[in-house]
């Protein structure tokens, strides 16, 4: 993996695991690889992936069974649904109105557009 | 815990390298050491290791110094040197000879590692090219499971695979029991793996700091997403001015490991005083 984003590695993880369950690669209830795997995998020292686990743990993404291992937590992809949502709307949103005050884009413009992405 | 207090040492008595040097490393870590061409990384790995002997000063790796060369002191360090000299002997011989100094040597370890890097262990070391050597000796210092693992630029001489390679290996054989100390120049090879970060400059150790606290107090961005009152140091180019900026907004940033090296090295004191408070 190669972490081009401008924020801190143990960040992109957490993302990375966030995508996963959000696409379902990884399914609610699902082992997932433990600290090691995934740091030899990304090749990333251990630590950090450790971060990125306990930061999804605080945030109740994932469990930790003790001695097994870590899990995707039942509730999961709302969860992350939730985090990523808010989110959007925290740093996406005002970009894209604030594009579309400078190009001049009427709202009925937009909604038909919609209406026509939602039919394909 | 390896503790490193006041070694002094340089080549000439008049001409002194490290002055009083000091620096603490935790088990559990990787270490990367950083500073320019002929600031002594070499040097001090040496000295750590034992190869060289301090003016004054003392290293000690779990209780046992480096002065006293005790079997006790060896057998818990190993050292990847930049320059390597081997018997003329195949890798399973020369395996063979080294492995009963590492009483924690794992055998079946080295044997999968050479394997992937593409070595077998009939290979006779002087018929090897410097990469090929490079590969066998990290096999080593990895299986050797000593709790202080010293390595001097590794990445040197590894081709593109060799270095991915590199840094599963690592990943996979760092433990919570051992230290690993790399020294390099090549900071995009290790970005990934490399916290706490030390840098040594005109004989000190000038910053010895986890990513975790570097980020917290420094933003690593582009000029024109802070106030110019909060940049410490700056780059410019022709795509992007970057900056190295006190963080005050919380956000966590990756550590571009090029900058803060030369942040350090030209705004040190304003460096250090941010990361302070």
């Amino acid at each position: 993996m190669e972490f081009t984003s401008n924020k801190a590695i143990y960040l992109q993880i957490m993302d990375l695991i966030c995508e996963k369950v959000l696409k379902g690669t990884w399914g609610e209830g699902e082992k997932i690889p433990s600290v090691r795997q995934l740091a030899v995998e990304l090749e990333v020292n251990p630590n950090t992936v450790a971060r990125s686990y306990s930061s999804l743990q605080d945030d109740g993404i994932i469990f930790n069974k003790r001695g097994i291992g870590y899990f995707i937590s039942e509730e999961a992809s709302k969860m992350v649904q939730n985090v990523e949502k808010s989110a959007f709307m925290k740093e996406d949103v005002p970009t894209f109105f604030k594009k579309i005050q400078l190009l001049g884009i009427s709202w009925s413009e937009l909604s038909d557009l919609y209406h026509q992405y939602e039919k394909q | 815990m390896i503790n490193i207090n006041n070694l002094t040492f340089g080549y000439s008595r008049r001409k002194i390298l490290y002055d009083n040097l000091d620096l603490e490393l935790k088990e559990g870590n990787i270490y990367g050491l950083l500073g320019e061409n002929g600031a002594g990384k070499s040097t001090l790995l040496m000295l750590i290791a034992g190869l060289k002997r301090p003016h004054y000063g003392t290293v000690n790796v779990g209780g046992h110094y480096a002065s006293d060369a005790s079997p006790e002191f060896l057998r818990e360090v190993f050292f990847i040197p930049e320059e390597m000299t081997f018997p003329n002997i195949s890798i399973e011989s020369y395996v063979g000879v080294l492995a009963p100094f590492y009483p924690k040597f794992d055998r079946t370890a080295f044997f999968e590692m050479i394997a992937e890097f593409g070595l077998t262990p009939d290979m006779t070391l002087h018929n090897m090219s410097y990469g090929q050597k490079k590969k066998a000796l990290i096999s080593l210092g990895l299986a050797s499971n000593t709790r202080l693992l010293l390595m001097d630029e590794p990445t040197n001489g590894l081709d593109i695979p060799s270095k991915s390679q590199f840094r599963k290996l690592v990943a996979k054989y760092m433990s919570d029991d051992r230290v690993f100390l790399i020294s390099t120049h090549q900071v995009r090879d290790l970005e990934s793996l490399i916290d706490p970060i030390v840098i040594v400059d005109s004989g000190k150790v000038v910053f010895n700091e986890t990513l975790d606290s570097i980020t917290e107090k420094l933003l690593f961005t582009t000029a024109d997403k802070v106030l110019s009152e909060d940049v410490i140091y700056e780059e410019k180019g022709i795509a992007e001015d970057k900056v190295v900026a006190r963080n005050t907004t919380g956000d966590i940033s990756r550590v571009n490991l090029e900058l803060l090296f030369n942040a350090v090295l030209s705004e040190k004191s304003e460096m250090v005083s941010a990361l302070s408070n």
